[in-house]
Parts: C-alpha cells; structure tokens; sequence
C-alpha cells in the first residue's frame, strides 16, 4: 500500500524500506534455483572462486589486525 | 576503352560496397570502441606515465600484447549479451543463484563507486593544472555527465562518448611534439626484452599494474549491458568483435604513445601520478604538457560515464526497474536517480578536505580482485553453457584461451594486491 503524498515522512519511509525488503524478497524467489546445470566442472570452479574468497579475506583480516595492534 | 570503362565500374562498385560497409559498422560502432577506450582510464593514464617514466619505452611490447588479452575477454561479453540479452548481473543471478548475486552485485556498486572516485581524483589534478578549483571541476564534470544521460537516446549517448573517446588520441600529437627518436621507439619497444637491470620486484610491479589497468571488473559488466541496450542481435556478433577489435587497437595504440610521451621527457624521473608527469612536461613542453593534462581529464571523464552507468545498469537489471538509455527520465527514474547519487557521492568524496584518497586509490586494487575472479570465471562458465548460448558457446580453442588468460590475470592480478598490501615483502 502506497502511502499518500499527504502522510507523515516516517511512515513513507517505512513504506518506501518495506517496499525494497519486498523487491529484495521477490529476486531471491526468482533466482532460487540456479539456471546452470551443475556439472563437476561448475562445482570444481564454483568451490575455486569459494576458496579464493576465503583465503583472501584472511589475509586482508590479518593485514587489519596487524595494522590495528 | 571497354577495359577502362570495366575498371571504373568496379571501382565505383568497391567505393560503393565500402561505404556501405562503414555506414553499417557506424551503427553497430560503440560499446566495444567505448570500453576498451575508456580502460585507459585515470589510473590506467597514470600507469602508463609512470611506467615509461620509470623503463622509457622497454615495455611497450608487453602492452601490445595486453591488447589480445583484453580482446578475448570482452569478445565473450558481446556473444552473452546479444545472445542472452541480459547484463552480466542478471545473468550471474539467473545462472549461479542468489548469493552469486549478490555478492557479485554488492561488490561491483562497492568497487565501482571507489574507481569513480579515483577518476574524479584524476580530473580535478588534470584541471588544476590550468588552475580550476576542484569544486568547479566537479560540478562541470556532474554538469556534462548528466546532460550526456538525459537526452533519452541511446543512440546519441553513443556517439558523445565516441567524441570523447577520438580526444583519447590527443597522447599521439604530444608524442610528436616532444620528438622522440622513434628508431629507438621501435628497436627498444617493439621486441619483447627485459629493461636494464633485469627482473626486478619493481618491474614486476609494473608489469602486474599495467595488467590491472587492462581488464577491470566493470568493464565485463559496461560491455554486457551495453549491447544489451543498444539492442545488438546474434546476427550483430561479428560487428561487435569487430568493434572490440578496434578498441583494443586503438586503446594499445594510446597507452603506447602515452609512454613515448614520458618515455622520451622524463625517463628516469619518479612519477607517481599522471598529473604530477603534466606539470613536469610544462617546464619541458609548455603543449604537450597541456595536451597530457587534456587527456588525463578526459580519461577520467570517459571512465567515470562508463563506471556509474555499469552500476546503474546492474542494479536496474536486477532490480527490474526500467534501465535503457532510451527511456526518459519519467519512464526510468529509479535508473537516473541511482546514476545521479553514484556520480554525486563519489565527486562529493574528493572534495572533502583531508580524504584519504591515495588509501582509497589503493583499496581500488584490493576490492578489484575479490569481484574480478568471480566475475570473469562466470562469464567462462556461461559462454560454455549450450542451453544458454547455444551455437554461440565457446569453442575448444577459445576456451583454451580464455581460461589461460583468466588464470593469468588472476593470479598476476593477486600478487598485485598482496604487493600493494603488504609491500615490505616485495622490496
């Protein structure tokens, strides 16, 4: 429900939040289920790039960490 | 007699059949031409003065052969785009789910919004040189970018940008006017050696940022979105790596020149930014120095319109908000309101007193190489998808090559981060 242009500024903003937590809700619904067909090369690559992440992250964290202490 | 008449006939007929030809590669002309032009952006311009500061003309072999690589990986974006007709980001939700999504996503807007950043950085120094606040330059430049938007044309869109990328070329009258021997230009330049002092960490440094200027995450998702827009069909495909060939030419041609520039001035001297080269060309060469400046701006600019617009169109693919340049502002608000907040946020950020720009310049390179993995393994994995590209998937032979040149620029692409990170283990 959209409120009118005439309703308090909260209460178009929790319209406005509830509105995009909508959206949001809607494209986790349509992009459930992945399109590609899992083959062991996707799951091989997929777990690659998973890896990657990981270590990468570690070592910006213990850059951070280091840089902090 | 009869023969002349014949030979002025064909002639006319090859004159005709090449206009024809231009005329249609004119339509077509655009997204490969922009983005690769536009990969020479601030920071790219920047890498490019330093390295020739620093080796003089030692590798431009090694950028002529970035120019092949760059083409392989964007050629795959014209075949997914015109066959899918989504941008990279739809096509990343549909194919590998929400959370490939999202993070892909998020991470684009976070590391796109950065590099937006580093180009006002490098417009605001180019204009300073000719005395310009950077206030002023910011607001000119939010003023053009804007304006080039909201015409409601695609089309015209195109062919502005196309106008600011011919200004790219301005690096080769600069290179004329500091007279470089251009025998050394070619003996030093063109076979593959290593500089005096052989394999340094320093040179591995610069070898590693010049491959980070050349494919850059947004560029996979600019392309993809951008022949989406402009519409391009399956029957296009061939004009689009025509296109794209053109572009990587022409994009080596002006990092190229943009070396011999400081190459042949200032070789020897330490320059840490494009800027800084310009001043110092000033004192040497009052023109190019002033054609050095000009460039860089326009760099920046020809980054920044190409940056925001990679955002706006994922965000608007995935959001499902009407995202076409040929709608108007009352058919696609959310669309030009998310490119105005992008541009006006990241100009605001330069001028305020005391940012941590050159932390922020670095930080670029480190996000970049969380985003660029992903993003360029998806788009191997898509293009070898038959139920998505059909006849268009990747052949044996290009998917040799791309996964070569993925693996390549991944790994140089993270050492690079780790040496930008963590420098003392690199000295």
């Amino acid at each position: 429900m959209v409120p009118s242009i005439k309703a308090p500024f909260h209460k178009k903003l929790i319209a406005g939040i509830q509105s995009q937590v909508r959206i949001v809700r809607d494209i986790n619904e349509k992009y459930a289920t992945p399109r590609i067909k899992m083959t062991k090369w996707v799951k091989i690559a997929l777990l690659g790039i998973r890896i990657y992440l990981i270590v990468l992250v570690v070592i910006l964290a213990y850059k951070f960490v280091t840089l902090v202490i | 007699m009869k023969e002349g008449i014949g030979a002025r006939a064909r002639f006319f007929y090859r004159y005709r059949r090449f206009i024809k030809t231009l005329k249609i590669y004119l339509m077509i002309a655009g997204p490969g031409i922009i983005v690769m032009v536009a990969d020479n952006d601030a920071g790219g311009i920047t890498t490019y003065t330093a390295t020739g500061s620093m080796f003089g003309y030692d590798l431009i072999w090694f950028l002529i052969l970035l120019g092949p690589i760059a083409y392989i990986v964007q050629e795959m974006t014209v075949r997914l785009g015109a066959v899918t007709k989504r941008g990279h980001a739809e096509a990343i939700f549909d194919a590998f789910g929400t959370f490939w999504g999202w993070f892909s996503l998020g991470d684009l807007l976070l590391v796109n919004w950065l590099t937006l950043i580093t180009e006002f950085i490098g417009m605001t120094a180019a204009l300073a040189i000719f005395g310009v606040p950077p206030i002023l330059t910011v607001i000119i430049v939010l003023i053009l970018l804007i304006v080039m938007v909201l015409q409601g044309r695609y089309w015209t869109w195109e062919k502005i940008v196309l106008l600011f990328c011919v200004l790219n070329l301005i690096y080769i009258p600069a290179a004329f006017l500091v007279n470089p021997s251009w025998s050394t230009v070619l003996s030093q330049g063109i076979i593959p050696h290593l500089p005096k002092g052989g394999f340094t960490s320093q040179l591995f440094f610069f070898l590693m940022a010049n491959i980070g200027t050349t494919i850059a995450p947004w560029m996979v998702f600019f392309q993809q979105s951008s022949v989406v827009d402009k519409g391009m069909k399956e029957k296009d495909i061939p004009w689009g790596r025509f296109d794209t060939m053109i572009g990587a030419v022409f994009t080596v041609i002006v990092a190229i020149f943009c070396i011999v520039v400081t190459g042949t001035v200032l070789f020897g001297t330490n320059i840490q930014s494009a800027a800084q080269a310009a001043q110092g060309l000033m004192h040497i060469n009052q023109y190019a120095g002033v054609f050095l400046a000009i460039g860089l701006f326009d760099a920046g600019l020809l980054g920044a319109v190409c940056i925001s617009l990679a955002s706006s169109w994922a965000f608007g693919e995935v959001w499902g908000w009407a995202h076409s340049l040929n709608n108007r502002i009352r058919e696609a608000p959310w669309f030009y309101l998310l490119y105005l907040l992008i541009l006006v946020s990241a100009g605001a950020v330069v001028l305020i007193p005391g940012a941590p720009l050159v932390l922020i310049t670095l930080f670029v390179q480190v996000i970049a190489v969380t985003l660029l993995p992903a993003a360029l393994v998806f788009l191997i994995l898509l293009l070898n998808n038959e139920e998505i590209m059909g006849k268009y998937k990747n052949t044996r032979l290009q998917n040799v090559l791309s996964t070569v040149i993925v693996i390549f620029i991944i790994t140089l692409s993270t050492i690079y981060c780790l040496t930008v990170v963590f420098p003392q283990y690199f000295r």
